[in-house]
């Protein structure tokens, strides 16, 4: 009975405690206003991404210099919205591209149609294609988002090497299909 | 000095001038009011604010104000086209015109006081009032000729808003005139008392807390600022009487709000805070420092303070302050008879 009383105090509005309320009120922002920003400021700092950050592809090489893709497409079969095109080539021994039978003579990545989920990357037998760390992908034509193979051999930025580096990846691969050419 | 202001042809060289200086002076202190609260803002929000015009973003508002002048003049269709464009002129018009009677003062000290005013007006204060309560047509024309329902509910609320709260405004300043037994605002900064040892002017707010508190709110619903800026209340009404205008147009009620937002913080600051006495400290140092802070303090109150509902800002109009400043002048009147 006395508890009900109490709340019922409580709820009785009061000039006093209105005032009080709006006062608190008051002290919080100023309080807040002298308190640091919270604020990134973007271009100049950047928040930090996650190292398993999927941003744009990069194709890798072998420390030889021979790229690692070996044109089996399987990156092309697992991307959901079909934004990769491989053209296979054979490997001759006066030309060779990389370690396998095969390697992409064209490999080109539609960006504006990319979703960024990174399946090539898990479907990849050889590790040839990585997700880096950028974002800034803005460009001025639509043309300039089909990134080609020259471009996507860029080399790698070195926290995604690192992080490759960690999974302790095997480097190369045994090859599969036939021995180290010569 | 007095000489040539006395003259005929050297009194109306010293208005224009003058005149041309507070265009100056006042429209420049309004894009830096606007940059002071966007940066108060954001610090009570904790954002930095405009920081990337300019040192400190000290240049936004010039960029603002180019980018809304070249913006297409755009009128639509089936407004009444006469009072569209007239309209912000009004808001505009009205809120320079009060600058017309408040003097600032300037020195203080070694040889003659100079004080700054175009016209020293024995009324000064009602022609502020009469000057501030035509910025209600300013939004009442805006709003209706725009032939746009939400515009017209803008101003419609508006206009309510403004007569209701006009009147405490008014009532909160009586017991300021019986005190100091004056309307001009060079007699209320110069009002002076002599309380024992000390004898000079004094900070009005010490004898009327309670009108300044008044003052403070009506104030702010008469600038139509938040928590009482219902016309524009964008959550309901889009942007109220503002929903059709852009580029220039747009820019001259945005100009007249903060406009409004000195005035009524200048006059805060005359008739409650002593005006440019401020101890030592060189009058228009004092004054600027004064309005500075009045400005803050609305600025304060919009970034802490939700939007009244409507009948809530009718209820508090009606209800509290009014009843509260006529009892206010009451008391006040009662205590000067006792004193006097």
């Amino acid at each position: 009975m006395a508890d009900e009383k109490k709340d019922k105090d409580e709820k009785q509005p009061s000039v006093a405690g209105d005032v009080g309320a709006l006062l608190t009120g008051l002290k919080t922002t100023l309080s807040e206003s002298f308190r640091p920003v919270v604020t990134t400021m973007y271009p100049e700092d950047k928040t930090p991404r996650s190292e398993r950050y999927r941003g744009r592809h990069y194709l890798r090489r072998y420390d030889n210099g021979l790229e690692r893709c070996i044109g089996c497409e399987l990156c092309a079969a697992a991307c959901p919205v079909g934004c990769i095109l491989v053209i296979a080539a054979e490997n001759t021994d006066e030309n060779r591209v990389s370690p396998g039978e095969r390697y992409a003579k064209t490999y080109e990545i539609n960006m504006l149609r990319c979703i960024f989920c990174g399946y090539c990357e898990e479907a990849c037998p050889v590790q040839a294609i990585v997700l880096g760390p950028e974002y800034e992908l803005s460009d001025t034509s639509r043309e300039k988002f089909i990134y080609t193979k020259e471009k996507l051999l860029e080399p790698l930025p070195p926290d995604v090497q690192a992080r490759l580096d960690s999974k302790a990846a095997p480097s190369p691969p045994p090859s599969p299909l036939r021995g180290e050419g010569a | 000095m007095n000489d040539f202001y006395n003259n005929a042809i050297g009194h109306w060289v010293v208005v224009v001038v003058a005149m041309t200086v507070l265009l100056f002076v006042v429209l420049t202190a309004t894009a830096y009011t606007v940059w002071f609260e966007r940066v108060a803002l954001g610090r009570i929000q904790r954002r930095p604010g405009p920081n990337r015009v300019g040192p400190a973003g000290l240049m936004q508002l010039a960029a603002d104000g180019v980018k809304l002048a070249f913006k297409e003049s755009f009128i639509p269709e089936k407004t009444d086209r006469i009072i569209y464009v007239l309209a912000p002129a009004i808001g505009v018009a009205a809120a320079f015109l009060a600058w017309a009677v408040i003097p600032i003062g300037l020195w203080d000290y070694y040889g003659p006081k100079i004080q700054y005013w175009i016209a020293d007006v024995n009324v000064g204060i009602l022609v502020i009032f009469a000057a501030s309560s035509l910025n209600v047509y300013a939004i009442v024309l805006g709003g209706y000729s725009s032939n746009n329902k939400y515009s017209l509910l803008g101003g419609l609320r508006s206009a309510a808003q403004l007569i209701s709260y006009e009147m405490a405004l008014g009532l909160a300043l009586v017991p300021t005139f019986m005190i100091v037994g004056s309307l001009r605002l060079r007699d209320i900064v110069e009002y002076t008392v002599t309380w024992g040892p000390y004898h000079g002017p004094i900070p009005l707010i010490l004898l009327t807390p309670i009108g300044f508190i008044i003052y403070l709110i009506s104030a702010t619903a008469e600038t139509n600022r938040t928590p009482f800026d219902l016309p524009e209340a964008e959550q309901e009404l889009i942007g109220g009487f503002l929903t059709e205008y852009s580029g220039l147009k747009f820019t001259m009620y945005y100009l007249a709000e903060y406009l409004n937002v000195i005035t009524v913080s200048t006059l805060a600051v005359l008739l409650f805070f002593g005006g440019w006495y401020l101890g030592p400290i060189p009058p228009v140092i004092a004054f600027l420092f004064k309005v500075v802070i009045m400005i803050f303090v609305y600025i304060w109150l919009r970034g802490t303070f939700p939007r009244l509902r409507y009948d809530m800002l009718m209820r508090l109009g009606w209800k509290v302050l009014l009843p509260l400043a006529m009892a206010n002048v009451v008391v006040t009147a009662v205590v000067l008879v006792a004193v006097s």
